[in-house]
């Protein structure tokens, strides 16, 4: 396989993880207006700072309305990293590794990039947000499936889901970080409960929020949410879960090739690393920096895959 | 309007029964319902939408992908009648390598007096670093795409060759797989013959022409100028269905004296290269020194037998529109027989006597670039202005060498599926033909353009033109 191609397909699965989780974002942001009358724009803001887009709006637009964010995060061209534009780069990169994904895969993409073009040619009201972000979710989720339903299982895939959960550990650690403030104060008054909105939201935006019922009914504390969205490995979006998978994938790639791979052995110091950590520990030692940390070491990995797998050069 | 003689229907006769080719299906066709077939034309626009079968129109920021237009009806030509052009294709491709073979080596047709070397070392598609060299096997065009055109029941006619990087066989694929996913019971009642095979064809034909320096199964690789390129579309498809790797100029690198593409285990030498560029982005050591698509040395490693490169470089003069008028020449040169498929009259304006009747009955004639393809910098005499006809004879006077002229022929036409029905449109057939060295290959069938614009002449893609599904059947 050429380095531009396993390049492509990572990238193109890092793409479509982030569309789908500015996608859940905005459903919880909007949930959020829906539901409660104070701290809308904090909301907003700090899911504009969860996905690094912060510093960009603000040089866009004064505040943080609802109407302006959903579509400065969705289609306006201010923004280089909206929705759209990830959709058509994630399709552009399967058009130029078509010879590596199958025409399953190809086709749902590209279904996938002529929906979400269609849906967002305007900007969307109000009314049909909740249909659009429908949309989307369904849509992307159509490209897993025919990843999962049709692809080989070998490098081309295992580069995708190497793409895919790097982004996903990288955005879940920048939500974490983003709302460490929501779980940090709690720590030192066990036992005492979260604000409900806050931790709901959190739950939500990472698709967690039934899940987490159902583990721990009733009981929403900061080290459970912390324990649950950094540690448990049941749970698809969580660090350690993200880990298991990276070091899964990277094996079977460095098994294929026959090779010693540094990226391995770093993904899975990385997960053994986990193994050691407590929830009550992370907040001990400082959320905040575990978080920075973590980040770090997940661009770390994301370069060395580059490089041993000649993505660029 | 100008009166043209009436054109020769392919589906139809003069008093509007079908043509013996046709039976069968124009008696599927009178039992369908329109608006059951009005929706799978729809559905087949969607069908192409949804596999991303798009091409690029240069110059086009706006709507930088677009579709092709398809029409639902096919061309349908009869096994008899398609044993006869391939003959004749087949004459003619084998002439065209023999030609190069020739003008690259000892040039006996200039020595025999039969072509002005003029033609020869003052064109620009004449690669003078080919000279003396002979590609692996003796292959100069690996793939050939001959434009053919008709006029009456028996009148078919060569009006171009594309000997350089003919595009348009991934149309002839899908638009077969789209006619087989719409219609199926068409398929199962009227024995066309297969098409999907060209991919593996033309793997294999590309296998057999290995350069000397390959070792074990030739690895082949598809060149593309990138994502941009109008044809890019055809060139993932192909490389995909051949399983080979598409690469462009920045994947590849000479490594240990051979051209070596990057990949996630390091770097691999190619072996065959399907190149789909023009040559003078081929190499930048030797042709245009600012092309960043090529490869910088491939050149060197070609000749020195490390690589092969499909087609050639230099294979472009055969298709030079002022070559062409000398092809029926060609073709008895060097096969010894008359040629079996017919040159479109051609006049070249370098020619004085010529020049002088182009001017005269410039409102009657198709006037060409000699070096210009995709059906821009044309005339159509009949359908100019007068002042597109005044800036013409400008340019003519000019640059007469620049230009060939041609009679506006009687195109066929075959009917399409528009909104009020069936109505006729001009067309031409572009067969895809594979060259090895001990074999040609003719693909049953080919491309069908139509120009959609009621009387025009035009099929161009680039142009408004369409496409048909192109059926050889068997004879009952």
């Amino acid at each position: 396989m050429l380095g531009k191609t396993a390049s492509g397909i990572f990238w193109m699965f890092r793409y479509l993880e982030r569309a789908e989780n500015i996608a859940r974002l905005i459903e919880t942001g909007h949930r959020f207006t829906l539901t409660r009358n104070r701290g809308r724009q904090d909301e907003w803001r700090s899911i504009l700072s969860a996905l690094g887009m912060d510093a960009t709006y603000r040089a866009n637009h004064e505040e943080y309305n609802a109407a302006q964010v959903v579509d400065y995060l969705l289609r306006d061209k201010a923004n280089p990293g909206n929705l759209r534009n990830l959709i058509d780069s994630a399709r552009q990169n399967a058009r130029t590794t078509r010879t590596a994904i199958t025409r399953e895969l190809w086709e749902a993409v590209n279904e996938c990039w002529i929906c979400v073009n269609d849906a967002l040619k305007r900007q969307v009201r109000e009314a049909e947000l909740p249909a659009t972000i429908d949309l989307i979710e369904r849509q992307t989720a159509q490209v897993r499936g025919a990843l999962e339903n049709t692809m080989l299982r070998n490098d081309g895939y295992n580069f995708s889901r190497v793409g895919n959960f790097i982004e996903r550990a990288d955005s879940m650690a920048r939500l974490l970080d983003v709302k460490y403030y929501v779980l940090l104060p709690s720590v030192s008054f066990v036992g005492s409960s979260l604000d409900n909105i806050q931790w709901e939201t959190i739950l939500r935006s990472t698709s967690a929020y039934s899940a987490y019922r159902w583990l721990y009914p009733g009981r929403a504390s900061a080290l459970g949410i912390a324990d649950f969205l950094i540690l448990d490995r049941r749970f698809p979006r969580s660090l350690a879960f993200c880990y298991g998978k990276l070091t899964d994938n990277l094996r079977h790639l460095a098994m294929s090739y026959g090779v010693q791979s540094d990226s391995l052995t770093e993904a899975e110091r990385i997960y053994a690393g986990f193994a050691s950590m407590t929830a009550a520990s992370i907040l001990e030692d400082g959320l905040h920096e575990f978080l920075v940390d973590f980040l770090t070491q997940n661009r770390r990995l994301a370069a060395m895959v580059e490089q041993e797998y000649r993505f660029n050069s | 309007m100008v009166s043209r003689p009436p054109c020769f229907d392919e589906m139809l006769n003069e008093d509007g029964t079908p043509r013996a080719a046709y039976a069968a299906y124009h008696k599927w066709f009178a039992e369908q319902d329109s608006t059951h077939l009005k929706q799978k034309a729809r559905d087949a626009e969607e069908f192409f939408r949804r596999t991303g079968i798009t091409f690029a129109v240069y110059g086009d920021d706006e709507a930088e992908e677009r579709l092709i237009p398809f029409d639902i009806i096919p061309r349908i030509v009869a096994a008899r009648q398609w044993t006869k052009l391939s003959r004749g294709i087949e004459q003619r491709v084998r002439a065209i390598n023999a030609f190069l073979q020739d003008i690259y080596h000892r040039q006996e047709i200039v020595r025999a007096g039969r072509l002005p070397i003029d033609l020869l070392v003052k064109n620009e598609a004449f690669v003078s670093q080919m000279i003396g060299f002979t590609p692996p096997g003796g292959v100069y065009t690996h793939i050939v795409g001959i434009d053919l055109v008709r006029t009456g029941p028996d009148e078919f006619m060569v009006l171009e060759d594309n000997a350089r990087t003919p595009s348009g066989v991934s149309y002839m694929l899908e638009n077969r797989e789209t006619m087989m996913n719409m219609f199926p019971e068409l398929f199962s009642t009227i024995r066309v013959r297969n098409v999907s095979d060209y991919p593996k064809n033309l793997r294999a034909s590309l296998s057999r022409v290995a350069p000397p320096a390959c070792t074990g199964d030739p690895v082949v690789a598809v060149l593309t100028p990138g994502i941009h390129n109008s044809a890019y579309f055809e060139h993932a498809f192909l490389a995909d269905q051949m399983g080979a790797e598409l690469v462009e100029g920045h994947d590849i690198r000479i490594v240990n004296g051979r051209v070596a593409m990057r990949t996630t285990r390091g770097y691999q030498p190619i072996d065959v290269l399907y190149r789909r560029l023009d040559d003078d982005y081929l190499d930048p050591l030797i042709f245009k020194p600012d092309s960043v698509l090529g490869i910088p040395g491939v050149f060197d490693l070609y000749r020195a037998g490390k690589i092969t490169i499909a087609n050639a470089p230099g294979t472009g003069i055969a298709d030079d529109k002022a070559i062409y008028s000398y092809m029926p020449d060609i073709v008895e040169f060097y096969t010894g027989e008359k040629p079996i498929l017919k040159n479109v009259d051609t006049w070249r304006c370098s020619e004085p006597d010529s020049l002088a009747y182009v001017l005269d009955h410039l409102s009657e004639l198709v006037v060409k670039e000699v070096h210009g393809s995709g059906g821009y910098g044309m005339l159509i005499g009949p359908a100019a202005s007068k002042k597109e006809l005044a800036a013409f004879t400008a340019k003519l006077k000019a640059k007469p060498a620049n230009y060939i002229a041609q009679p506006t022929l009687a195109l066929s036409t075959i009917p399409i599926f528009a909104n009020s029905g069936l109505a006729p449109r001009h067309v031409d057939l572009r067969p895809f033909v594979l060259v090895s060295p001990d074999k040609i290959d003719i693909t049953p069938g080919g491309l069908t353009r139509v120009a959609l614009r009621k009387g025009s002449l035009v099929v161009n893609s680039s142009q408004g033109g369409g496409t048909k599904d192109s059926w050889v059947i068997e004879d009952d």
